[in-house]
């Protein structure tokens, strides 16, 4: 299988243009000054307390079920070009995927069309039937989007970007981005100055922008919330960091309540109206009034106050419809449908297992494909085939033979890799890209995003659940 | 600001102050323990200690017989134990975690670290190896704690909650201090008159578990006596651990938070205070000092409470 690497040409020792400059700085660099600076990292980290928490998982160390997500020193870089045609093929996705839930809650034109097969949406646990016909600000539904973008070399050993999941619902990692970041200029400012890097910082000002710009028409000055599930969620650091840095209140849902469709917040001195939620917390758990009955993280009549246009939510609620990994093969055709475009950014190749054909092709070849489970998430649930053993191909035959409407087949990617520091020294790694995109009435993005590595040698899984951790992402400016 | 970040960052205070108050105390003890004495004294001495924070029946559920060794096991590691230093701290932390976001970076940091460093000290043998320097650390970890909170944080109401946080727990662990010491002397207290230096170890105490021993001196010049040192921790008002103190600071902050000082909070400390600053020691004596702390301590419960409900947990 052809190989591609983000810093060295094909199969040699040559760096790539973009990667010059660090290069040659890297390799002028003391071996135990670069381990000196990884401690200082740890340490860092671990005061600073960037944390993420571990399911059903427990230290007898005393930091309970946090852990750090390892972070690599060894940037990842990409040249000024590249992130243009990235970009544009960001902007493009997003405003096709935000006019197609706004169509799939109003005429379903798409259905009607025959582009995209009804019973796919309306039989989808994911399709929200409480959203048809509510009109959300700016038709704007999926607000904050963290798309999954993975390069991998075609037949001439081309590094060539695909879209591996669009994140509509909550995406986290912006603040490993951000962080990240802080942390690289803190260890390496002489790099900044070698390096045209372009900064990121102000993303949590675009943030905060995107949210005042999508309260109710109704006021002039809105509160923001940031909506948690609380800190043992497992991105509570984030949640804290993110409404620290907009300067918002971090909100559990039983700090608020509504009465009469508008929502407040328990304040010290009484009730305070509340315009905009940016939620973290999943579509289920809003509303035990709506959804789940036996929520405890959202608010009772969240719903009503949201359809009665009182108060924004963000993102919107229902976006799974958008996301869903049965969804993800009609993408292309909706940019085309919605835009009258040719998508720039590629799909990978998708095998859909509920069609006979798909199904036959994937039993045959499940050695060489990854599947998913269409509703799974955080690398749990997958088969990667080439990396299994012959019992768990045999347990995924079976599962898909019962349910084959629950997965998803694709090609296994060549995931690009960066050098990377383990424990024997530098060595190859293979990473991903999650840009975070912000859609109000334009599209816009900070350069950048986070960087996941596959820490373990040969790995395609980047999730920090699974043992993946973190580099900075640096878009080079000409 | 959200009443559950009051309510997080007045505890967050509270049990931080907790943490040193029982550092103080465990200190004291173990310095005085270290004098001559009779066993039954030195006994006596480590009961009191548990009785101050009415832990005595769970000490004994858990250890039994009341040893040095135990009773500071008790009351640092032990985790069944709510009011172990080491719980007292994990607890400060849990709450500032939970409004991170609400503090400055520094107070966060400093709060994170010392559980860090707790739990790195306490996988050592420090603590038995040299009680008297854990303790010193327990206290450092404190003083850095309310100076980076004062020295950092914007002046509003999250500093203003964590500061009552602060002074109740203050007010309520000198009272309960003072209690236990002054009732150890059994019958009265001016002691066992015919033990002087025992009566000049066991005031001395008292005063070095709230760093007030040269402070006493600068104000009387003068011998302990048991009279002047409950003055001093009950009604001087430039001594930062008094109760009189502490109530001013309660009152100030109450004021702080409250729009129109009229809540119920604030009357009730508002009395408090005044009955605080227009006594006499002589007048409290007669009522009896016990009697005296105990009533005190009812009140400063009832006012914990009702901020609580006024401000924190509204329903």
């Amino acid at each position: 299988m052809l190989k591609y690497d983000e810093m060295y040409e094909r199969g040699t020792e040559a760096l790539r243009t973009h990667y010059r400059d660090y290069g040659a700085w890297l390799s002028q660099q003391d071996e135990t000054a670069m381990r000196a600076r990884r401690d200082e990292a740890e340490v860092i980290f671990r005061r600073v307390g960037i944390t993420f928490a571990v399911y059903g998982d427990k230290d007898e160390d005393g930091a309970g079920t946090e852990r750090l997500i390892p972070f690599d020193l060894i940037p990842r870089i990409i040249p000024a070009h590249e992130w243009r045609e990235l970009q544009k093929g960001l902007v493009q996705r997003v405003n096709a995927l935000n006019r197609f839930l706004h169509d799939i809650y109003h005429e379903q034109a798409i259905l009607k069309a025959g582009i995209v097969p009804s019973e796919q949406i309306l039989q989808n646990s994911q399709f929200r039937p409480e959203m048809m016909g509510v009109d959300v600000p700016n038709q704007v539904y999926s607000m904050i989007s963290g798309v999954d973008i993975v390069r991998a070399p075609d037949g001439q050993g081309n590094g060539q970007y695909y879209v591996l999941e669009d994140n509509l619902r909550v995406p986290s990692g912006v603040s490993y981005m951000l962080e990240d970041r802080k942390m690289m200029m803190r260890l390496f400012p002489d790099l900044f100055r070698l390096n045209r890097v372009a900064p990121i910082a102000h993303y949590p000002d675009m943030l905060l922008e995107s949210l005042r710009a999508s309260a109710p028409s109704t006021t002039d000055n809105p509160t923001v919330v940031v909506l948690t599930p609380g800190m043992y969620n497992s991105a509570y650091f984030e949640h804290a960091f993110l409404a620290q840095q907009m300067g918002v209140e971090l909100v559990e849902g039983k700090d608020l309540f509504v009465d009469q469709d508008q929502v407040f917040m328990r304040t010290t001195r009484g009730p305070r109206k509340v315009d905009v939620i940016y939620r973290r917390v999943d579509d289920d758990f809003l509303d035990p009034s709506t959804f789940r009955a036996d929520s405890t993280l959202g608010c009772a009549g969240l719903m009503k106050a949201y359809k009665a246009g009182r108060v924004n939510i963000c993102n919107a609620v229902g976006t799974g419809i958008a996301d869903d990994k049965s969804i993800y093969p009609y993408v292309p055709k909706m940019i085309e449908f919605y835009l009258g475009e040719k998508p720039i950014l590629n799909n990978v190749p998708t095998f859909m297992c509920r069609v006979a054909e798909d199904l036959q092709y994937t039993l045959a070849h499940l050695s060489e494909l990854v599947v998913k489970e269409v509703h799974g998430a955080g690398g749990y649930g997958m088969l990667v085939g080439p990396m299994a053993s012959q019992p768990e191909i045999e347990n995924f035959r079976q599962l898909l033979t019962a349910h084959p409407e629950r997965y998803i087949a694709q090609p296994t990617l060549s995931l690009s890799t960066c050098p990377t520091y383990v424990e024997s020294g530098i060595a190859p790694r293979h990473i991903d890209l999650r840009p975070f995109v912000l859609s109000g009435k334009t599209v816009q993005m900070v350069p950048g995003g986070l960087t996941r590595v596959a820490l373990k040698e040969g790995s395609l899984v980047v999730n920090s659940s699974q043992g993946g951790g973190t580099k900075d992402t640096w878009i080079l400016e000409n | 600001m959200l009443s559950r970040t009051a309510d997080h960052v007045f505890w967050m205070s509270r049990y931080t102050e907790r943490a040193e108050n029982t550092a103080r105390m465990l200190d004291v003890n173990y310095q005085t323990s270290l004098l001559p004495q009779s066993t039954a004294v030195a006994e006596l001495g480590w009961q009191g200690l548990l009785k101050i924070s009415e832990l005595l029946p769970a000490y004994q559920g858990l250890y039994g017989e009341v040893t040095p060794q135990r009773v500071l096991q008790f009351m640092v590691r032990e985790e069944q134990n709510p009011s172990s230093i080491i719980s007292c701290l994990r607890a400060a932390r849990e709450n500032a975690r939970a409004v991170r976001g609400t503090l400055t970076t520094e107070v966060w940091e400093t709060q994170n670290q010392t559980w860090l460093e707790l739990n790195r000290l306490l996988a050592t043998d420090m603590l038995e190896r040299d009680p008297g320097q854990f303790f010193e650390w327990v206290k450092f970890r404190s003083h850095l704690s309310r100076g980076v909170t004062v020295g950092t944080m914007l002046v509003d109401e999250a500093l203003y909650f964590m500061r009552l946080g602060t002074f109740l727990e203050r007010g309520d662990n000198t009272a309960r201090l003072l209690d236990v010491k002054f009732n150890a002397v059994d019958s009265d207290f001016y002691g066992l008159a015919s033990d002087q230096e025992y009566d000049f170890y066991h005031w001395s105490a008292i005063l070095r578990s709230v760093s007030g021993f040269e402070i006493y001196r600068r104000v009387y010049r003068n011998v302990i006596q048991p009279d002047r040192v409950a003055e001093l921790l009950v009604l001087r008002p430039d001594i930062p651990r008094s109760l009189l103190s502490c109530m001013n600071e309660v009152v100030n902050n109450l004021d702080a938070v409250c729009e129109s000082s009229s809540c119920l909070s604030c009357r009730l400390a508002g009395k408090l205070r005044a009955d605080l600053k227009f006594t006499t020691i002589d007048e409290i004596l007669k009522q009896g000092l016990h009697a005296f702390l105990v009533q005190f301590l009812e009140q400063i419960n009832q006012i914990g409470a009702e901020i609580s409900r006024e401000f924190l947990v509204p329903a």
